[in-house]
């Protein structure tokens, strides 16, 4: 192990001088800043008239820097500290330390509090004001590429929508039947423990029925799209933008929107009123499982009293609803992405935000139709 | 830094890497003096990175045995690791800075990692590295995403130089550098290894640059260092392929008068 630093003020021929020994390097550099702080704030040191550096076994830039550091102290109470002795081999060392550091870079100081908090909320306001006009940004740009889709259905890229069908669909399908079955059984067992105190056990299927077919087979589907695919829409168009994927289409003079934003869409659009209409047959499904096995209803029975209590219009409701949220999901998707910028942080903030604005924009639109279906008496 | 220390920087014998069933490097032997520039070259996909891999212990050999100032890598055990790699700095061909950081925080990571320092000394050394690699405090604030090419290869540099190691390894340095960047950043690579005393092991592929900093040249092909000396002794290789490479049409542009002189 190389021997410490050491500096110390000694006696020579009549004068103050500071004797320097041992290592000045990286891996003494804390009990070197120690030993320099020490010296620097000496009030007998500070009328040294050198800096006597013969003793020095290991020099590197953290010891350079931190002698530049304490003969620039000296200079700044006007006095000058010479350096003595340093070996030939390490002076263009602390020649290249002398020039640096020269400007002021203090670390940016801290704002007041008040100030502070008000620069959040107002940045906070300003996000979303711009959140809300990128979001109608990209509707307006997916509907564009809609229509010219429509006018020339050549264009449109029908393999890669098919293949992200596939991935949403499809690939999705086992995963949304298992948590619908169990939601539908969940909710089948709470209705029997409860409304069997007040003995009201055939009811239960109708709060079976209504409840998945409206509300909840199509808000879980959606909620587990979001988070299934509409993330990885995000992490997939933000990684393209980090690589300039997308800058290098739109110079080809090709149309990212068009090509990479619409089939993923439109293979979503389709999706997920597919997965809802699924989703709601596991979860009466389930509900009926567990009606038979916990509740002790006859199977005919389960699906006489659903026939009475339900009726097309409930499966409509839901079924509606599902290619609206998907879109929301997918524009909300798509919109992130491109806001990713060149670190990897960003991409995983952008695939936060995207899974957690679509499923707040699913719910309110589900609050939406709600209203709305509630004055069209449906 | 005891540079008179006679052991060399890097000693590798008999190595062998290989994918699967295609072999890389075939008994490969290789010594790195200390202190000087040794230049690395060789064709795409010769085994060049490969072989800058291995060393730092990012694949594994097959065979052989690497010594890196000293100390026997097959045996040594995670400390040992860990020591030595405070010893060494790598600066990999795209940079490789942790694109959340800003450029001074890249540049203090090893710091953070391997000293216990003041975050005022941690700043102002971090500052001082940067200054040396010829960018100035602004930039120190920047991220990745917002830094030019050669700026990116700078900020890397500092990075590999951030706790004064013996040893770096340059990956291309100069690769996607503009002439003029590039020959600045050749001076400022001669420049450190002169004040701090570096062993410098560059894979290139920039005659430029091997014709004005490298001490010595290298050259890998079919898996074997076919030739190591100095440039002019480059040039008079019989062999095929460095015939090609430094006696080509921009081999020759480099320095007619030496060509003309010898042919």
């Amino acid at each position: 192990m190389s021997p410490s630093p050491y500096l110390r003020a000694v006696d020579r021929d009549g004068k103050t001088e500071l004797a320097a020994a041992g290592s000045w390097t990286a891996s003494h550099a804390t009990e070197l800043e120690r030993v320099i702080d020490a010296v620097d704030g000496d009030a007998a040191v500070a009328k040294a008239a050198a800096i006597n550096m013969r003793g020095i076994e290991a020099f590197d830039t953290y010891g350079a820097w931190l002698l530049e550091r304490l003969i620039r102290s000296h200079e700044a109470r006007g006095q000058i500290l010479p350096i003595v002795g340093l070996a030939e081999r390490y002076q263009g060392l602390l020649e290249e330390v002398r020039h640096v550091n020269r400007e002021a870079t203090d670390a940016k100081a801290d704002a007041n509090f008040v100030v502070l908090t008000l620069e959040t909320v107002g940045r906070g306001v300003e996000n979303l004001g711009r959140d809300l006009v990128m979001f109608v940004n990209m509707l307006g740009s997916l509907c564009f590429a809609a229509m010219a889709m429509v006018l020339k259905p050549r264009s449109f890229r029908l393999m890669s929508a098919v293949h992200h069908l596939d991935r949403v669909a499809w690939q999705a399908v086992p995963i949304i039947l298992l948590i619908t079955f169990l939601i539908g059984g969940i909710i089948a067992q709470q209705g029997f423990f409860h409304f069997r105190k007040f003995g009201a056990d055939d009811y239960v299927v109708d709060m079976v029925g209504i409840l998945i077919l409206r509300e909840l087979g199509v808000l879980i589907v959606a909620i587990m799209v979001a988070g299934r695919s509409g993330s990885s829409y995000t992490a997939e168009i933000g990684s393209m933008k980090m690589r300039e994927e997308i800058d290098a289409l739109r110079t080809m003079g090709l149309d990212p929107v068009s090509i990479l934003l619409l089939p993923r869409v439109v293979a979503l659009v389709i999706a997920l009123p597919l997965l809802t209409f699924l989703g709601s047959m596991a979860a009466l499904y389930g509900g009926g499982l567990v009606a038979w096995l916990y509740g002790g209803m006859n199977p005919e029975i389960f699906i006489a009293r659903l026939k009475e209590a339900i009726s097309l219009t409930h499966f409509k409701v839901g079924l509606i609803k599902a290619p609206f949220m998907a879109l929301a999901i997918g524009v909300v998707a798509c919109s992130e992405g491109l806001k990713v910028r060149g670190s990897s942080e960003s991409l995983g903030l952008q695939t936060t935000a995207s899974v957690v604005k679509s499923i707040f924009l699913v719910i309110v639109l589900d609050g939406l139709f709600a209203i709305f279906f509630a004055s069209i008496g449906m | 830094m005891n540079t008179l220390n006679e052991a060399p920087a890097i000693r590798v014998r008999d190595l062998v890497v290989g994918f699967g069933d295609r072999v890389v490097l075939d008994h490969l032997a290789l010594n790195v003096r200390r202190g000087e520039i040794l230049g690395f070259v060789g064709g795409s996909g010769s085994g060049k990175s490969v072989l800058l891999r291995t060393i730092i212990g990012l694949l594994p050999k097959r065979q052989g045995t690497i010594e890196v100032l000293g100390v026997d890598l097959g045996p040594a055990n995670d400390e040992a690791w860990r020591a030595l790699e405070r010893r060494w700095g790598v600066l990999f061909q795209h940079g490789a800075l942790f694109s959340s950081l800003t450029a001074l925080q890249n540049v203090q990571v090893p710091m953070r990692e391997h000293l216990v320092l003041s975050e005022r000394l941690m700043r102002e050394v971090a500052l001082a590295k940067l200054e040396m690699v010829g960018l100035n405090a602004r930039d120190g604030d920047k991220l990745p995403s917002e830094l030019s090419g050669g700026m990116t290869k700078r900020v890397a540099l500092a990075r590999a130089l951030a706790l004064d190691p013996e040893l770096v390894f340059l990956d291309e340095p100069t690769s996607g550098l503009d002439p003029i960047a590039a020959g600045d950043f050749d001076e400022l690579i001669r420049t450190l290894q002169q004040t701090l005393g570096l062993t410098v092991f560059m894979v290139t592929h920039d005659l430029e640059s091997l014709n004005t900093v490298c001490d010595r040249i290298a050259a890998l092909a079919d898996g074997k260092v076919i030739a190591i000396g100095s440039i002019s002794e480059m040039r008079r290789s019989p062999h095929p392929w460095m015939k090609a490479y430094f006696q080509g049409k921009r081999g020759r542009k480099l320095s007619p008068g030496l060509s003309a002189m010898e042919s």
